[in-house]
């Protein structure tokens, strides 16, 4: 069991483990927040189920929680890792006659996602532990809608969040894929059409994030 | 043509080196790169400098031994070509061309572009075999039927010739090619499956002890492998490590 942690391979079906783990959470999550768009009243009844549903609160969240630190910690150890396989650089080194910008800077890339995480555990998280559990405000089922709206009315906020988005999108553009090779399934056989499902994901749910935020913003100054 | 050589030139394996200018004329289109490395080094032991050391061997792209980062890039700009069998054509008059040798913590240089790859040994020896019984009631490998796909995959794994560009290509110095393809060859055939389980632990323990970075997917090593070697065999390693570990 140690020398299966102390692997350079398991290493990389932990980052694929968890990487993926935290796509599928994406995508549930992007999935909630549409509905703020299209059917407010829906986005109030499944946040209110999120929030209070023992469930969701107590095995989920912090299994959650757990995946990320997984995730961004093992990220952070192959960095150091993979710095020290090569102690002297080279003088010149053409990495894009090889391979991706965003292949080679995944570390940049989710760097600057567990910063907007950060923000991100400081707005939505911290606000619900002291709402319900600090200063006991009621519980509300229909509050949700309107303290997402006010969340974007801050310009610098929500282009911070379109921003991280961006990056995000960056960082799945490789990760996603790149998550399948990590597990050894097998890429030939599996085609390119599974490859350019992973690519168009890539995108499209982070664009639909920033579209969201968009929304509520340009709602706002609309109104 | 006339090029201005950048060459990393550097004593011995625990003395500081550097990039050192070598101006350099006469050097014709259909000259290989090595035969252009001769030309500089006849001219450097004519004017009594100690000439540029670098590997080579069979001068035909089989050895692996012509190991140079040029411009950046593992065996220079050609794809699926050795140092040895890339032409100066590839060149222009007045270019400057940067020569460094393979950069990892576990290819220490030896002396100027030379640096020493007996981790790749080390691997290979730790289960990069089958073990046969030679004593003269030895099966005829062709007895086995093998499907013609296998067959063909197992062989393209192994042409790998052990040159390193894949590390030297790779951001993290990662040794993962190279050991997937030396792990690829046996365990696509039967002859590979006694000891499958015990080879894919046993080399993947002694290429993380050398040293080597982790994979992070980027390609750079298919791409820059003068044989071709696919990522593929990555991916095949890693399922049959998961398997060694968890089936046992
Ligand atoms: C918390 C901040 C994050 C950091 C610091 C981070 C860091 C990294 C790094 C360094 C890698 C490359 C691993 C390697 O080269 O072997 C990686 C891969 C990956 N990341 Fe992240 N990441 C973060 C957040 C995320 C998020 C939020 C997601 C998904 C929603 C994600 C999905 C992935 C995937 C799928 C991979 C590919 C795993 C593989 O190739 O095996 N990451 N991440
Ligand atoms: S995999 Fe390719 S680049 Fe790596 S050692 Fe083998 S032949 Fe050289
Ligand atoms: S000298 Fe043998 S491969 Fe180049």
């Amino acid at each position: 069991m140690s020398a299966l942690v102390k692997s350079s391979l398991a290493r990389k079906w932990v980052m694929a483990l968890s990487g993926l783990f935290l796509v599928v959470f994406l995508t549930q999550h992007f999935t909630i927040n549409i509905t703020s768009v299209i059917a407010p009243d829906t986005f109030n009844e499944w946040s209110h189920f999120m929030g209070y549903n023992p469930l969701v609160q107590f095995i989920l969240q912090p299994i959650l929680i757990a995946g990320v630190i997984v995730h961004f910690i093992m990220g952070i150890v192959l960095e150091i890792r993979n710095n020290k396989a090569r102690p002297i650089k080279y003088k010149r080194f053409d990495g894009n006659s090889n391979s991706t910008w965003v292949s080679r800077n995944m570390i940049y890339t989710g760097a600057v996602v567990l910063a907007f995480l950060g923000l991100h555990f400081y707005d939505f998280w911290i606000h619900e532990i002291d709402y319900k559990y600090i200063t006991v405000g009621v519980e509300d089922p229909t509050r949700y809608i309107e303290e997402l709206r006010e969340k974007f009315v801050d310009p610098v906020r929500t282009w911070i969040y379109v921003g991280s988005f961006v990056l995000l999108a960056l960082h799945l553009w490789h990760g996603f894929n790149s998550s399948f090779q990590s597990m050894g399934v097998k890429s030939v056989k599996q085609g390119d059409g599974f490859r350019k499902f992973t690519y168009a994901w890539a995108i499209l749910i982070p664009a639909g994030f920033v579209f969201i935020a968009l929304y509520h913003h340009f709602n706002h100054i609309a109104a | 043509m006339k090029l201005n050589l950048k060459i990393w030139r550097q004593e011995g394996p625990k003395v500081k080196g550097k990039l050192v200018d070598y101006p350099l004329d006469g050097v014709d289109g259909d000259m290989s790169f090595l035969e252009m490395m001769d030309i500089l080094n006849e001219k450097l032991i004519n004017e009594g400098d100690i000439p540029v050391e670098f590997d080579h061997d069979c001068r035909e792209g089989i050895c692996g031994s012509c190991n140079m980062m040029i411009n950046g890039e593992p065996h220079g700009p050609q794809k699926l070509t050795t140092t040895c069998q890339l032409h100066m054509r590839k060149f222009s008059d007045g270019d400057t061309i940067t020569i460094e040798p393979w950069r990892a913590k576990a290819f220490p240089v030896i002396k100027d572009l030379i640096v020493d790859r007996s981790a790749f040994d080390r691997i290979q020896q730790a289960g990069g075999y089958i073990s046969v019984n030679t004593s003269g009631n030895t099966q005829d490998a062709n007895s086995i039927p093998i499907e013609k796909s296998k067959a063909d995959e197992a062989f393209w794994s192994a042409t790998c010739i052990g040159c390193g560009a894949c590390v030297a290509a790779c951001k993290n110095a990662s040794a993962m090619l190279f050991t997937s393809a030396k792990i690829s060859q046996f365990a696509l055939l039967p002859q590979g499956e006694l000891e499958a389980t015990e080879r894919v632990e046993a080399m993947v323990r002694q290429m993380d002890e050398e040293g080597f970075g982790n994979c992070s997917n980027t390609g750079a090593c298919m791409v820059e492998c003068p044989k071709g070697i696919k990522l593929e065999n990555i991916a095949r390693m890693n399922r049959e490590y998961l398997k060694a570990e968890v089936v046992g």
